[in-house]
């Protein structure tokens, strides 16, 4: 190339890489933006101070110059044993929280021994039947000092019910007991599907814990109001904002429909959000979140207390974004998006390890994972100052039309009579499955690049070392499950059972009835398949 | 004139996993190339998958896994169909599929193994080209 080419080809021009640039919500995004962009824009109605209303700054006033987010890196395979000891290696290596990844017979309250269990026992998650693996699994954790966060969600409450007796056989009351139960049906029926029962008495069952926690555990978040696996099952960003919240105000008006007071319970209420590939998208999401929540809890649900007001969120990055090609590039997409997270305020963090679109982390995996949020934390400077973004007349744009494409959303589903009906009627699952569609087109047809899929590729044969989970786990975990079930006080049991299906037929609160059963060692499976004969099963019309 | 038969597939989420976007999007690929394309839904156990097979015919059936159950379930499934005397269906399995489970389940009559970030029209043609009758 010659000096005079060269310049050629710096000189600005007009013609630009796209005709249009649009994010991953399909907002135009402009090549420039001015004080017009922003120009209602009020400072003390829309941004304030970190730490009050409307909170679009940060849910706290000092953030991360307190201390930093929680650094909670998501975890369960194989046996309670196993995973016991690879918490107790994450703790080892600075690691401040705890998040147990369930098997998925856990999750959808059936036995190991179950037929439907075949091929799945420890492979996704740990394996937990009664609480003798709850007993396991924190051995030699003081859960009076750690809190832990459960993705669990139809039989939340009965693993909660088993952390809280585990904690009691350490000699901690529950009043003592920090963390979360995912406990969110509601996204269930829209994306990930692990449902168990009908959306009536799911309802029930969650307004159950938060009526209990709010009494017994009140340091417990009662639910983890998840866009994650909205966003993962395919929708757009503006969507995952738009169906997490309207799934919140459907948590909060059954629980005023029970008669709690809004500022007994919603200091409670907790976010989980999903951080995705564009950055300044996720940080904007995260902003309007906090405020479009506040607003609604002040002006519509006539919340009090500033601390009902006040949106708290985890963060995962994006497991859907990671690529089985060239795994170790999905170290640096982990590194972006965990970035935004943190620009945009989340209270804690897992980064998702660079080896899991192929299979569960190995330790190595996880430990960078981990160490990518250590090294933002302590060696970036972006946790020096409070929203460092703020006022930038793009980001405040984006604020602004993300919090307006999100009330649009929720007319629609007001329309259609709210979250239940709308789930009833394949709203969400539609408006999902055809973003997801329409993504998958524009990688196929290089309108959207992802280096090393559809672009920039290189042949090359996979050396990441792979997790194997022995097929092994499954028949000791059937083992200690019958050794159970043989020295346990199965008359007891019995009646336990019985007392909690006749309690499930009237409306007292099952919290209690639960934990009796927990406590003499009754399987998920059994507690489960009792409420299974009250409330039946739940069946979808699958859509595409 | 006759006019001539479209490609019939069944796509199915075996086992516990309640992940289907990529069940979804590929159903809607395979019908938007032409073919009818019955999704079964998630949960589905090898009798439930196996009872649909004899009542729709498709000639193909794709079947989407993330779990890692695909050793227990694929074979269990191709067994079945052996049992009701069905031979002439192609039965794919795709989703983390670890290279080193391969040769098991070819042993046993799987095919396809489409992983993450594989073009929808990939498998379209794959199926196109893989029929048994």
């Amino acid at each position: 190339m010659t000096e005079i080419d060269e310049q050629k080809t710096l000189r600005p021009t007009k013609k630009e890489r796209k005709e249009k640039f649009k994010n991953l919500s399909g907002i135009e995004i402009k090549r420039l933006y001015t004080p017009d962009d922003i120009k209602d824009f009020n400072y003390v109605m829309d941004l304030g101070e970190s730490g009050k209303f409307p909170f679009t700054r940060g849910a706290y006033p000092n953030m991360y110059r307190g201390r930093f987010w929680t650094m909670r890196q998501f975890a369960g395979f194989g046996t309670a044993d196993q995973t016991n000891q690879r918490y107790k290696f994450l703790l080892e290596h600075g690691q401040t929280g705890l998040s147990v990844a369930f098997s998925l017979h856990t999750i959808y309250g059936i036995e190991a021994i179950d037929e439907k269990a075949l091929g799945e026992v420890g492979k996704e998650g740990v394996s937990i039947d009664t609480l003798k693996d709850m007993e396991t699994l924190f051995d030699g954790i003081d859960l009076s000092k750690i809190s832990t966060s459960m993705t669990i969600n139809a039989p939340a409450s009965i693993l909660l019910a088993m952390y809280i007796v585990t904690a009691e056989k350490q000699g901690h009351t529950p009043d003592q007991l920090r963390g979360t139960i995912q406990n969110d049906i509601l996204k269930e029926y829209i994306a990930q599907k692990s449902w168990i029962f009908p959306p009536e008495p799911s309802m029930r069952l969650i307004i159950d814990t938060i009526e209990y926690c709010t009494k017994f555990v009140p340091q417990w978040y009662t639910i983890s109001i998840s866009g994650y696996h909205i966003r993962e099952a395919g929708s757009t960003t503006v969507q995952e904002l738009a169906f997490t919240l309207a799934d919140g105000f459907g948590y909060v008006e059954a629980a005023l429909e029970r008669g709690l007071d809004i500022d007994d319970f919603a200091p409670r209420l907790s976010f989980f959000f999903n951080s995705h590939n564009n950055f300044f998208e996720e940080v904007c999401k995260y902003r309007a979140a906090r405020r479009i929540w506040a607003k609604r809890m002040k002006n519509k649900y006539g919340a009090k207390e500033l601390e009902s007001m006040r949106l708290r969120f985890h963060t995962q990055t994006a497991g859907v974004s990671l690529t089985a090609q060239e795994p170790e590039n999905n170290i640096v997409r982990v590194t972006l998006q965990a970035l935004a997270a943190v620009l945009g305020g989340t209270q804690s963090l897992h980064t998702n390890s660079f080896d899991e679109a192929l299979c569960l982390p190995t330790e190595k995996a996880a430990k960078i994972g981990l160490r990518t949020q250590q090294i933002i934390a302590n060696e970036s400077g972006v946790a020096d100052t409070v929203d460092p973004l703020a006022g930038s007349y793009y980001v405040e744009w984006l604020t602004n039309k993300m919090e307006a494409e999100a009330e649009a959303y929720f007319e629609r589903i007001d329309e259609l009579g709210g979250v239940i009906p709308a789930i009833k009627a394949n709203f969400f699952q539609k408006e999902i499955a055809n973003a997801s569609y329409k993504y998958q087109q524009e990688i196929e047809n290089r309108e959207r690049i992802i280096v090393g899929v559809n672009d920039l590729q290189v042949r090359e044969p996979c050396t990441t070392p792979l997790l194997k989970i022995d097929e092994k786990v499954a028949e000791e975990q059937i083992e200690k499950l019958l050794k159970i079930k043989a020295e346990r006080n199965n008359e007891k049991i019995e009646e336990n059972l019985n007392r909690l299906k006749e309690t499930a037929k009237g409306s007292e609160n099952l919290m209690p009835y639960i934990i009796d059963a927990v406590r003499e060692y009754a399987s998920i499976g059994e507690i489960i398949s009792a409420l299974k004969d009250v409330f039946g099963t739940y069946h979808e019309d699958s859509v595409f | 004139m006759v006019e001539k038969r479209k490609i019939k597939v069944l796509v199915c989420k075996p086992g516990l996993n309640g992940h289907d976007r990529g069940a979804k999007v590929l159903a809607r690929a395979l019908r938007d190339a032409g073919m009818e394309v019955i999704y079964t839904g998630i949960h589905q156990t090898p009798e439930d998958i196996v009872n649909t097979v004899i009542q729709e015919d498709p000639d193909a059936v794709m079947l989407s896994m993330l779990s890692g159950a695909h050793n227990a379930l694929c074979p269990l499934i191709m067994e079945k169909l052996k049992e009701q005397g069905i031979d002439d269906v192609l039965v794919a399995v795709g989703g983390i599929i670890p290279d080193e489970d391969k040769p098991f389940l070819e042993k046993h009559g799987l095919k396809g193994f489409h992983g993450p970030g594989t073009e929808l029209k990939t498998i379209v043609e794959f199926v196109k080209n893989n029929l048994k009758r």
